[in-house]
């Protein structure tokens, strides 16, 4: 067990903030011996035009993101609760962006929000609006990936919640029905607090999943047009691997800030759930 | 009411969150050295056809020119994207493959590396080779490798659009007689031209013949010439005479809307002759037209065979036998015929236009092409190259004007290169 935790992730952490904090050319990266650069590569990113956008888009990709798929996860969920006639296959079918390949889904996406033969564009122009350059003008490529992205995000989100649902003990609502309650306050009073738990842990795996989302972004736009729907995972890929020469060490820099940004929330969380148990 | 396993769970949420977003980040790599050569008889090739399988000409090609120097071969076949990366992996865990098919852009970054061998030291003859196609495979005045054929960029149109839209497509000379050829398609209801501006090398490699058309050198993208290759192409999207889409699109997917039968004109590679058999309407090729007229340099795409570095330097003379074999004449006439790409060697190409007249107007482009890491850019071509297709994308997309755009990407190219 100590052995599979060093080798598959203590080991490959300790080689990324290795490369982070050494200025790596191509030649030393094959023959070694880069020399050690401190904090540098992270004052190069930081000072980096792109920092700014690509820490903007995280935040704005990652909170869109969890909020419309946990909405609408939530309406979901509730709404199959009430069990009826074939809600069973509908729910399975709502599954189906969790089960096709992110290419696939990406792909697909890319095709149907296309300027020119996309049949989003398509639809708007039947009832009289003017086509969208949904994924080529930097005012809406950064929309189009979170439209994607909450799409592919719901039936994780129902599936959690689902499943949270069935643990709520029944009787609960019948004395509330009993007492009077309205379906809204049996919502409120009832559901929402019941899930609280189950709805934390959503939201954080959620939280995890969306910072990192990179394939979705790069089938999609490759973060463009110039970085508008650039993000630190995308940001952190282009400049390891997105060019002819890569930049290892600046690359490490920005998944570094990454995974410290994904520890912070994981901090947090551990915070609210410690008041909550006191 | 704090329980010690509550707060386990808890630290383990945490532990997970850092490592699932770890896993997306990491590189791993290490470096061993126990340079033994394995299996005297068996050679590794990595190509980057991974298209082919054993039964294919070009496999069966790599294993009789194997039997001819007395080994096996044991072939890979890679992703190009994934081959880099690959390359530069096993040079540094000195597990190289024995020859490696590479793209020839990524030759200078291997070689600034010291992943590949010279052609001096492995005694690789390429006196036979177009100049102009050796140029891209060198750096700092060495050779690093032989190509193996070469492709380029050239304008495919469709000439059902243009009879209906009275085009003569001998009148397109230059960019004003080209525009306005585009100006008389979109009268006639149709879609001008497509191309790929994607935000990868793949943009820049489709800009470079009308940024060098211009007269624009790579080491100026501000330029007045690089300015008006970028005015030429934003004005055709300002127009509506190409379509929003060319900034996303890829090689591939611009050739998908050409493939449409709305497109006039499509720029598009060597490669596509196969697929261009198969459109549903009857296509021409015209070479990329320079600002002031006459063809405009193309940039060299293809890859070069190369032997990389190894710890056991008795391997480079059966290595030397199998690439010498690989780009013979003979050999090469059929690896670019499979692979739809123009040989390197002159006479090779005359045997190519005499099977295949249409090969003709391709053969002169890549006579006029130029490698993207020539002009003694070696590795600053890529520090060029990103700013100059961001450049692209932020003019193109409107968020800056092409003047804006290029003195920005001058900038950060003159900081990169510097």
């Amino acid at each position: 067990m100590t052995l599979y935790l060093l080798a598959f992730y203590a080991y490959p952490l300790y080689r990324n903030i290795e490369l982070s904090l050494r200025t790596y050319t191509v030649r030393s990266f094959v023959q070694g011996g880069a020399p050690f650069a401190g904090l540098d590569n992270y004052g190069k990113i930081l000072s980096d035009p792109t920092f700014g956008p690509a820490l903007l888009h995280t935040v704005v990709f990652t909170g869109a993101s969890l909020a419309f798929q946990f909405t609408i996860g939530m309406a979901l969920a509730v709404f199959f609760h009430q069990h009826f006639p074939l809600s069973g296959t509908l729910r399975a079918l709502f599954l189906v962006p969790w089960l096709l390949p992110l290419i696939v889904s990406a792909s697909t996406w890319s095709w149907m929000l296309n300027s020119e033969a996309g049949v989003v564009n398509a639809a708007l122009g039947v009832v009289g609006v003017e086509p969208v350059n949904w994924l080529t003008s930097p005012q809406w490529s950064l929309v189009s990936v979170i439209i994607a992205n909450v799409w592919i995000g719901i039936p994780f989100n129902l599936v959690v919640l689902y499943s949270g649902l069935q643990g709520i003990p029944g009787t609960l609502y019948e004395a509330a029905s009993l007492d009077g309650a309205t379906g809204w306050q049996r919502f409120w009073r009832i559901t929402f607090p019941m899930l609280r738990p189950v709805s934390a842990i959503t939201l954080l795996l959620g939280l995890i999943y969306t910072l990192k989302v990179f394939d979705i972004i790069w089938i999609m736009t490759r973060g463009g047009p110039t970085d508008s729907s650039t993000t630190f995972a995308t940001w952190s890929y282009r400049l390891g691997f997105g060019n002819l020469l890569p930049a290892f060490g600046p690359g490490a820099a920005v998944g570094n800030l990454l995974i410290v940004m994904a520890l912070i929330f994981g901090l947090i969380y551990i915070r609210i759930q410690r008041r909550q148990q006191a | 009411m704090k329980t010690p396993a509550r707060r386990w769970r808890a630290v383990g949420a945490a532990l997970v969150a850092v490592s699932l977003a770890g896993a997306a980040t990491a590189c791993s790599s290490s470096s061993s050295s126990d340079g033994s050569s394995d299996g005297g008889g068996s050679y590794a090739i990595w190509d980057p056809y991974p298209q082919f399988n054993d039964d294919s000409e070009w496999v069966k090609l790599l294993k009789s020119c194997g039997t001819s120097a007395g080994v096996t071969v044991e072939r890979t076949g890679y992703d190009t994207t994934d081959l880099t990366n690959k390359a530069l992996l096993a040079a540094q865990q000195d597990n190289s493959p024995d020859v490696l098919i590479i793209d020839n852009p990524v030759i200078s970054t291997l070689a600034e590396a010291g992943a590949l061998t010279t052609t001096e030291e492995t005694k690789l003859d390429t006196s036979a080779m177009e100049p102009n196609l050796l140029g891209a495979g060198q750096s700092g005045g060495k050779t690093y490798g032989v190509p193996i054929g070469a492709n380029t960029l050239a304008l495919y149109y469709n000439k059902d659009v243009l009879t209906a839209a009275g085009v003569d497509v001998a009148s397109v000379k230059d960019w004003p007689s080209l525009t306005a050829a585009l100006a008389k398609v979109k009268g006639a209801g149709k879609k001008g031209i497509t191309f790929s501006a994607i935000g990868t090398e793949e943009g820049s490699f489709q800009f470079l013949p009308w940024f060098w058309g211009s007269g624009a050198q790579l080491t100026a993208l501000d330029s007045s010439q690089a300015v008006s290759a970028l005015t030429l192409w934003t004005d055709w999207l300002k127009q509506g005479y190409a379509p929003n889409s060319v900034i996303n699109n890829t090689q591939t997917t611009s050739w998908q809307e050409f493939a449409s039968g709305d497109y006039a004109f499509s720029e598009n590679g060597t490669w596509q002759l196969g697929n261009a058999e198969k459109l549903g309407f009857e296509y021409g090729i015209i070479p990329i037209p320079a600002s002031g007229g006459g063809t405009a340099p193309a940039p060299t795409g293809g890859e070069f065979v190369s032997i990389p570095v190894q710890s056991d330097t008795g391997r480079y003379a059966t290595s030397q036998k199998l690439v010498s074999c690989l780009t013979s004449p003979d050999n090469l006439l059929t690896t670019d015929t499979t692979l739809s790409y123009i040989a390197p060697v002159a006479a090779v190409q005359d045997k190519q236009v005499a099977a295949d007249a249409k090969l003709k107007v391709w053969v002169e482009a890549v006579k006029a092409a130029k490698g993207r890491t020539g002009d003694n850019l070696g590795t600053k071509y890529p520090k060029i190259s990103e700013p100059l297709w961001t450049a692209t994308q932020a003019a193109l997309s409107g968020s800056k004007s092409p003047k804006d755009a290029l003195s920005a990407a001058q900038t950060t190219a003159a900081s990169a290169t510097k």
